[in-house]
């Protein structure tokens, strides 16, 4: 999505280090190194989608993020990127706070539960919400532990995580969430893009 | 089999070579077999190590043996290392049987073969001697060096001691240390080695008669080593041999133990049983994290190599978890590693085998790199 990788990349910056956890085919990494010239490295669970980094040139691990970023060392990225991939976690908790160990930032996106597409069809049709960010059914999806960008807020505040900036995604417009609009954006905001820090 | 020795490509580097054991060799030669053309740029050379019982053979047909070359399904025209593409460099190991400097070689101070009275060498040995090679060649930068095995640890230890001289490294099926396990194995060999009563302490080439039984043992238990419990299931099970039943008598029934004896033995007619003590020596002495005070990180500080680590999942003898260790340590000093582990019933042998996976691992990376180090060099 251009779009996202535009809005990640303008939290990105020039030459910096940065670590995709979940990077895919990397075409995200590819995109900060081309744009923001990045020194990037990725963590990816596919082989497929590894092998494809490493046709794209770019240095990426095979691993699982709950057993593999204990490897690597404090401080040792500018900037940890967890891309829609929070909620598949067991213990997104921890994932987090990982992420703020190995890098002095950390860039999450969540699709947000409390978009209100998301809560009409719970409430309308009482199932479990299948929508364009969330497209699997209850017993078939990946995601674990869904969350609304409210949600996430307090688990920041919980942890003591500093929210540094955070933007709303609905289809192609893009903005600003402040603690003034949350009710608001919680419930218009198909994605919640988050810069935090400890 | 007779081996004509004569046809062997070799060079005489007459610089002296210390060795880690306290020795030096004053002169020393190199037998090694070049792929493909070497670019404008000098961009394309790929340094390829080989294994314990391989040779500077890669591909094609080895010219002493007309066996196929070792690697023939990862190197060649089109493949994963594509030799119309790239440069390909394999010399045979210093310790070795196919012409480089080894026991079987004539010591030039008694005329005579050196049998025992060659040192024991190390993977740092082999290492320092092939940059020779590389010198003789005019390669200031190889695109990368590889190998699979015996392989790998070459490549890890031409990267700590050589950092400068190659852009990207593939350690394939390896570890920076030898294991309890691994050491067991090869004291297996040669042991089965040094019982074989014509092996006469390493002086076979006075009576001619070549340990034979011990080094066929010797393989055949590296060869069990090389290969799945469940792969070698797949492919035998309890099958017997062709038509016939159990025979009540210790001949071969099951195929699985015909296999076996085949390998052995005709490993016997192309490789030097003094060579497989001293290269399996080597091996077990192999401890990069020993060499840096445990600190495995500290063999590649400040390193600007790109490292692609390859694992096989059912590699008991070099386990994945080993070459993780490899990539944590790669990782921790924040260089550039990428780490695969290919998925697959073959075992430590599955470098050498049809396994496309690898192949299409092995082939991105290259190709990836070879573009970047082709447009670093024309800067």
């Amino acid at each position: 999505m251009k779009i996202q990788d535009d809005v990640l990349a303008g939290l990105i910056d020039i030459n910096s280090r940065v670590l995709d956890v979940g990077c895919g085919d990397g075409s995200l990494l590819l995109y900060l190194k081309k744009n923001k010239r990045v020194d990037g490295r990725g963590l990816e669970i596919n082989q497929k989608n590894v092998q494809e980094c490493l046709a794209r040139g770019l240095a990426v691990i095979e691993g699982d993020a709950e057993k593999d970023l204990i490897n690597y060392p404090d401080n040792s990225f500018d900037t940890a990127i967890l891309n829609q991939a929070i909620q598949q976690f067991y213990e997104p908790r921890k994932v987090l706070n990982e992420l703020l160990r190995i890098a002095k930032k950390a860039i999450i996106t969540i699709p947000n539960f409390g978009y209100w597409k998301v809560r009409l069809s719970l409430l309308l049709k009482g199932t479990m919400p299948v929508t364009k960010t969330l497209p699997h059914s209850w017993y078939d999806t990946p995601n674990l532990h869904m969350s609304s960008i409210k949600d996430f807020y307090n688990l920041c505040s919980l942890d003591n995580i500093k929210v540094i900036k955070s933007i709303s995604i609905t289809s192609d417009k893009i903005s600003d969430i402040k603690t003034n609009n949350l009710e608001v954006k919680n419930l218009i905001s198909e994605l919640g893009v988050f810069l935090v820090s400890k | 089999m007779n081996i004509d020795y004569s046809k062997v490509n070799k060079i005489t580097i007459n610089q002296s070579l210390k060795l880690d054991c306290g020795v030096t060799l004053e002169k020393f030669d190199i037998a090694y077999e070049t792929y493909g053309t070497l670019d404008e740029t000098k961009s394309n050379a790929i340094l390829v190590f080989h294994a314990l019982s391989g040779d500077q053979f890669v591909t094609g047909t080895n010219k002493l043996t007309g066996r196929e070359g070792w690697w023939n399904l990862a190197v060649g025209p089109n493949l994963a290392i594509d030799t119309n593409k790239y440069f390909v460099i394999c010399a045979n190991v210093l310790g070795g049987c196919m012409g480089s400097t080894g026991p079987k070689e004539i010591n030039p101070e008694t005329n005579k073969p050196y049998g025992l009275s060659f040192p024991v060498i190390t993977i740092k040995d082999m290492v320092s001697a092939q940059i020779h090679l590389l010198d003789f060649l005019g390669i200031k930068k190889t695109l990368s060096v590889l190998g699979g095995s015996m392989g790998g640890m070459q490549a890890l230890q031409f990267c700590s001691l050589f950092p400068d001289r190659t852009f990207s490294s593939i350690p394939i099926a390896c570890a920076a240390s030898h294991s309890a396990q691994n050491i067991a194995f090869n004291e297996l060999a040669r042991q089965a080695i040094m019982a074989d009563p014509n092996w006469d302490s390493g002086n076979y080439f006075l009576s001619g008669k070549v340990p034979r039984n011990g080094l066929a043992v010797a393989r055949m238990a590296g060869h069990i080593s090389y290969l799945s419990e469940q792969g070698l299931q797949n492919r035998f099970g309890r099958k017997l041999q062709e038509g016939q039943g159990l025979n009540f008598s210790f001949d071969a029934d099951f195929q699985v133990e015909s296999y076996l004896k085949y390998q052995g033995y005709a490993f016997v007619d192309r490789f030097d049983a003094n060579s497989y003590l001293y290269i399996t020596r080597a091996m077990d002495y192999f401890d990069l994290y020993r060499l840096n005070n445990g600190d495995l990180s500290k063999a590649f500080k400040g390193t600007n190599v790109k490292f692609c680590i390859i694992s096989f999942s059912t590699d008991w003898l070099y386990t994945t978890e080993e070459s993780k260790k490899i990539v944590i340590a790669l990782n921790s000093i924040g260089a550039q590693v990428s780490f695969v582990n290919i998925i697959t019933n073959n075992g430590h042998d599955s470098f050498l085998v049809n396994e496309p996976e690898f192949f299409q691992t092995l082939k991105g990376f290259l190709d990836s790199t070879y573009e970047e180090f082709k447009s670093e060099n024309s800067r």
